[in-house]
């Protein structure tokens, strides 16, 4: 089922599917190591709207909520 | 001559390779965008000189922010590139290494942190990535200097494949995954110690308890070592110079030049705050007050900065700075401004919008004291008592959040999200934040101590024409009237345009109350910045901008100040 990676708990592990978005946000997350058919964990959603740490890689990255929405996978492993 | 330019993902250590390569000293830390702008150097190679050029990280040739467009200008300029990569994290890097190929100008790679990704199991196969991308690959590690001799020997090797040819993203994703299947092989690795403490710091229940620990102990740590250089070195310093300085004074005998240079006496005897003589006040303040505290400050905070824990913060402060008209990555320039407004306001830089850079050199200047205010802060109120110095820096920190809370109303434009690299933690190198400390105590001196023995002689020279009287008759009924100081208050606030520092001297003797001395202390910190923060605020947002950002800090001045008086003095 395709949910945003904002739907995992804390240490939640899933696929991405795709990046919902334009292009440049789509080039922003490669050029950063987030892509489709790698495997993103979600290492700490902070409160109030906060922005969310993922992993990809081996490498954490903090991105704010609304950039982590339109990060979708599939079903969590 | 012929310039090579680094460039290279953000905290992939181009500073380092920049400082191994020319022997110049450039600010390096471990967080993406230290560097935001660039850095010349020279080198020898054989007989020919040549240019290094450090650019500021990129993850693209899109730049997306201010200092990344300075790394596009660098690389247009470059007749060599040196391409800096991450070798714990080669498969991102080598977007850009693609895109910079694509260029068809000469390159070579320089994978840093060989060490490092020995140690968490990558295995990088050299021959066959040199195959891949036909230029020369050599390992580095620049903090040990492994490598080097191999880079600067090869870099003639440098050349632009025409086997590569221009792509679109996806065809450059398809190629690079090809290039890591062929040549990197990943063993797997098991969570450590470290990944430990790196996750609690910088998830939110147990990250902000953190912080607040790690931000209390550093503030603690500076005024400790503050105080001990101040007591056991630089006050025992002056105790051994002060009959010196009588002695030239004894010497030049009563005049012009006694005046000038060691000023008035108090009581027959050397007053180093008050006597305002350039071999008296002119050396003790930015030695014995402020030097400490810019030693301790900066010896902090290079540990902070090369530890890798400045992004974890930017990460909790993230929701906050947005209702400020920021994000997270604010803290790391307001961080520096506690230091000196000047790198603060540069570091905005790294912030994308023309909306959060002039929201945060605003906030900086109004409300970030440096260690100058710091040192004037202490220096006034320090004998009436820490309550008082509390309220000062409580009303600082007040103005900080009211002032973002308008700013971010005021201010047209947009405020993205975060997006920001968290480095792994590493252990900071003692001689390498013993180097960047010592560099940035050689600025400070450089930048302050023109502009303190230039106030010195401003202020003797206005009081001894009469300057002093007039201009205090004209703003008489601002500074007496609305903020209840008398009036000779105000030679302090024009002489703290030039150093803050200097204005304790001047607002001494004025025989004012302690609450006085409060509101006066805390208006010369948020009215306006001192001289060289005008010069970068301009440089970086422009004369319109900067227009604005100082009407808005006399506006602030005006009303904080009334307020204070009504609630301080009840009048």
């Amino acid at each position: 089922m395709e949910q945003p990676v904002t739907s995992l708990g804390t240490g939640g592990t899933a696929v991405i599917l795709r990046l919902d978005g334009g292009y440049l946000f789509r080039k922003k997350m490669g050029a950063m190591g987030i892509r489709e058919q790698k495997t993103i964990r979600v290492v700490a959603k902070h409160p109030f709207h906060g922005p969310v740490v993922v992993e990809v890689d081996g490498r954490e990255m903090t991105l704010g909520r609304r950039m982590a929405e339109h990060i979708i996978i599939g079903d969590t492993e | 001559m012929k310039k090579i330019v680094l460039m290279g993902n953000p905290n992939v250590g181009k500073s380092v390779v920049f400082s191994r390569l020319t022997g110049a000293n450039v600010i390096a830390s471990n967080y993406p965008g230290t560097t935001v702008d660039f850095s010349k150097g020279r080198m020898c190679l054989g007989k020919e000189g040549r240019e290094i050029i450090d650019a500021p990280g990129t993850y693209s040739l899109e730049p997306s922010n201010r200092s990344e467009e300075v790394a596009l200008e660098m690389f247009g300029q470059a007749d060599l590139i040196i391409n800096v990569a991450d070798a714990t994290n080669l498969e991102r890097n080598l977007y850009l290494t693609l895109q910079i190929l694509e260029q068809k100008k000469p390159v070579i790679l320089a994978l840093n942190m060989w060490d490092e990704a020995r140690h968490t199991g990558i295995i990088i196969d050299l021959k066959k990535l040199e195959n891949e991308l036909h230029i020369p690959v050599v390992p580095t590690v620049a903090l040990s200097g492994e490598g080097f001799s191999d880079l600067v020997h090869r870099l003639d090797e440098a050349r632009s494949p025409v086997e590569i040819e221009p792509m679109n993203d996806s065809e450059r994703w398809m190629k690079i995954g090809e290039i890591i299947g062929n040549v990197q092989q990943v063993t797997h690795r098991h969570h450590t110690l470290r990944d430990w403490i790196s996750e609690a710091s910088i998830r939110p229940f147990t990250g902000v308890p953190i912080a607040l620990a790690v931000i209390f102990a550093a503030l603690w740590l500076v005024s400790f070592i503050g105080t001990t250089l101040i007591a056991f070195v630089f006050d025992p310093l002056f105790s051994l110079y002060t009959p010196i300085a009588l002695g030239i004074s004894t010497w030049l005998g009563p005049g012009l030049l006694q005046a000038l240079l060691i000023g008035k006496l108090i009581d027959g005897r050397i007053d180093y705050i008050q006597s305002m003589g350039l071999l008296t006040t002119g050396i003790y303040v930015p030695f014995a007050m402020v030097l400490p505290y810019i030693i301790a400050f900066y010896s902090v905070l290079a540990v902070f900065e090369d530890s890798g824990y400045l992004p974890r913060l930017a990460t909790l402060t993230d929701t906050l700075f947005h209702r400020f008209g920021m994000h997270g990555f604010g803290i790391i320039p307001v961080f520096l401004g506690l230091g000196c407004n000047v790198p603060g306001v540069l570091a905005a830089r790294s912030l994308e919008t023309k909306k959060q850079r002039f929201i945060a050199a605003t906030l900086i200047a109004i409300s970030v004291p440096c260690m100058a205010k710091n040192a004037m802060v202490f220096g006034i109120l320090g004998s009436y008592g820490t309550g008082y110095i509390i309220l000062v820096f409580a009303t600082l920190f007040i103005v900080f959040v009211s002032s973002g809370l308008i700013l971010n109303r005021l201010v047209k434009g947009d405020s993205p999200e975060i997006c920001l690299e968290i480095p792994p933690y590493r252990k900071p190198d003692m001689l390498t934040v013993l180097k960047k400390t010592w560099m940035r105590i050689r600025w400070f001196l450089q930048e302050a101590i023109p502009f303190l023995f230039l106030g010195v002689l401003l202020i003797n020279v206005l009081y001894a024409v009469g300057f002093v009287e007039w201009l205090g008759g004209i703003f008489a009924p601002v500074v007496q009237g609305w903020f209840g100081l008398p009036k000779e208050a105000t030679t302090a606030l024009l002489i703290g345009f030039l150093r803050k520092d200097l204005a304790v001297g001047m607002l001494l003797p004025l025989g004012m109350s302690p609450l006085q001395l409060v509101i006066a202390t805390t208006l010369l910190t948020i009215y306006f910045p001192c001289v060289g923060t005008f010069a970068v605020m301009f440089r970086e947002l422009g004369i319109r901008d900067m227009i604005k950002a100082t009407a808005f800090m006399a506006g602030t001045a005006f009303v904080v100040g009334g307020v204070m008086r009504v609630v301080l003095l009840g009048i």
